[in-house]
């Protein structure tokens, strides 16, 4: 019976081996020492003791230690977003402020998006006047979902952001997945036309945007994507992009690094099973195996 | 109430899904999320319950303490329900913010509970007028992932599934009064008749559907709901309605109906998980709430 409710006994948490190490780098916990050589420089998620003799690298997260040249740094595997010049971000709207959006993007602090780095409706490059600072809900009010770039990181990690490109904007009909930042490979493209008809947008953030390519055609008509369309997504379209979300979590849920080969690999590993059926736990770690296989059998293919 | 907040186009993606019977995670409208479930998990309790609904955790426990009967019930006793909300699974969840939604799930749970067909509360009762056992149970929400109420009474009722009563036995003592002895051993129990008791199934309108196990998201596109209480027969003891939306008449008819048979679906595997759990032998590990 496929619709009875399945009660269970809680499963034990499996241990998994992906976290992606190569051979040059460990783990490291909050408070133990890096090394005890005073030649290395303190970098993020390090500290030293103010103590003249002492002369030893503490981690201050737990993560895996990174080294250049003498600059050493801890790189946390579960944390906020530290956001850098350049990435994509997608973010909520937390508040319509003066000439400014407060954005959530699941950094340390609300990231801003100004009046004067969005494209208006229409594509206008013009100054903007008070009518427009007047009319700034009617563009992003609170609770909208918008992909932008990271425009300047001020010293306190708060980010500016832009959105004067077409690629970014105000984000349609689909669904938002939220994963740890560090899951995120970081790539050239975040954003991939998968084949299977859906757009992934994989932010740097850790936030990820799944619709469907179809209504990407539509939006580069000029309306900047702020006129909030209400079809109904078209089923095979919906099904496609649901299978998507589940993949993603499920691969989240294990820890495998996010980017366009590992989501489509697990989305064709996924397409013998229902899509509700992902969210069984063990048909989420078989999906997990073989998109770990299929990767393993690639990368071993060009090496 | 914790809620999620969500942009326009997001919320028409939920309710044109909840239209074709495909929702955000592939379920259909009737479909529930899988439970994790796990009793007895607290030593220093005299029955526990851990549920995990998706992303909602819950932790239940129970303790029994001997009381005074109300006058109005001389030989009966009674159950007392207390909700608290951890800061952890929200941050709105600070100081007083729990409040309204811990009032809610408290009121529902004591209003289903205090019925004479739903629990022998007479089995409580140890002498009339002088004392009778009380029993408290205490939920704590440590995770927020929708369909909290459900979650508590399922894990509720695992929890007093899993109660045992010290049992005491009387002897006379000087001038008339009647001393109570606590047995020795702590395994010298008798456990609760839970066979009647209810769970909650909150039924979410969205656009002209209604669906289970709504997550938050789909809680913030919803409404109005309906929440009842259905016992493993199939009776109703108790409906409410939440949220500022209407329902039609109609519509709550075929609401109550679709709340029954879930009703019955919930108390069909949480029985069986149940027994299964309480033929298994003490010595597998528990996987706790840690």
């Amino acid at each position: 019976m496929s619709n009875s409710i399945v009660i269970r006994l809680p499963s034990k948490k499996r241990l998994n081996a992906q976290v992606p190490l190569s051979s040059n780098s460990f783990l490291i916990t909050p408070g133990s020492v890096i090394t005890e050589d005073a030649d290395y420089m303190r970098g993020h998620g390090t500290y030293t003791n103010d103590d003249e003799e002492d002369h030893k690298l503490y981690a201050s997260v737990a993560g895996v230690v990174e080294r250049i040249n003498k600059l050493v740094c801890v790189r946390a595997l579960k944390t906020r977003y530290n956001g850098e010049v350049g990435d994509i971000v997608v973010g909520r709207i937390k508040e319509v402020q003066q000439k400014r959006w407060k954005v959530e993007t699941n950094s340390r602090l609300d990231s801003v998006l100004h009046l004067s780095s969005v494209n208006l409706p229409g594509g206008e490059l013009r100054r903007r006047s008070a009518a427009d600072e007047l009319t700034m809900r009617e563009y992003l009010k609170e609770g909208d979902l918008i992909s932008a770039e990271v425009q300047q990181v001020h010293t306190d990690g708060m980010l500016s952001l832009h959105t004067r490109s077409l690629k970014y904007g105000k984000l349609g009909q689909g669904c938002c997945v939220t994963v740890s930042p560090s899951l995120i490979k970081r790539r050239k493209n975040h954003v991939h036309n998968l084949s299977c008809g859906v757009t992934i947008i994989l932010a740097n953030n850790g936030y990820i945007w799944i619709n469907s390519t179809a209504v990407d055609g539509t939006k580069t008509t000029g309306d900047g994507g702020f006129v909030v369309d209400t079809e109904p997504v078209q089923m095979d379209d919906r099904e496609a992009i649901c299978r998507v979300r589940n993949c993603i979590l499920c691969l989240s849920r294990s820890s495998v690094m996010l980017y366009d080969t590992s989501v489509l690999y697990a989305y064709e590993a996924s397409l013998q099973y229902q899509v509700k059926e992902l969210l069984l736990d063990e048909i989420a770690t078989e999906i997990v195996d073989q998109t770990l296989s299929l990767l393993e059998r690639e990368s071993s293919g060009n090496g | 109430m914790a809620k999620a907040i969500l942009g326009d186009s997001e919320k028409w993606f939920i309710v044109h899904g909840v239209q074709d019977d495909f929702r955000t995670d592939g379920r259909s409208c009737e479909n529930y999320r899988h439970i994790e479930l796990e009793t007895g998990i607290l030593s220093n309790t005299h029955g526990s319950a851990r549920i995990r609904l998706g992303s909602s955790e819950l932790l239940v426990g129970v303790k029994v303490e001997l009381g005074t009967p109300k006058p109005q019930r001389i030989n009966e006793g009674w159950l007392e329900f207390h909700v608290d909300c951890s800061p952890n699974a929200h941050p709105v969840f600070q100081g007083r913010g729990g409040k309204e939604l811990s009032d809610n799930i408290c009121s529902m749970l004591t209003r289903v509970y205090r019925n004479n067909t739903v629990m022998d509360l007479e089995a409580l009762g140890v002498i009339p007028q002088k004392h009778c056992w009380v029993v408290h149970v205490d939920v704590l929400i440590l995770e927020c992932g929708g369909n909290l109420i459900d979650a508590a009474s399922i894990a509720v009722k695992a929890a007093l599934y899993n109660t045992g009563i010290p049992n005491i036995s009387l002897t006379d003592g000087d001038e008339g009064e009647v001393e109570i002895n606590l047995p020795d051993d702590p395994e010298d129990v008798k456990h609760l008749k839970t066979i009647n008791c209810p769970v909650l199934v909150t039924l979410s309108k969205i656009g002209n559907r209604h669906i289970v196990d709504a997550t938050d998201e789909e809680e913030c596109c919803c409404s109005a709901s309906l929440v009842m209480g259905v016992t493993r027969r199939g009776h109703t003891v108790g409906v409410r309605k939440m949220g500022g939306g209407s329902l039609d008449p109609e519509s709550v008819t075929e609401m109550i109906d679709s709340g029954k048979k879930i009703g019955r679906q919930l108390h069909i595997s949480l029985d069986k998980l149940l027994k299964i759990e309480a033929g298994m032998s003490e010595d597998i590990k528990q996987t706790g709430y840690l």
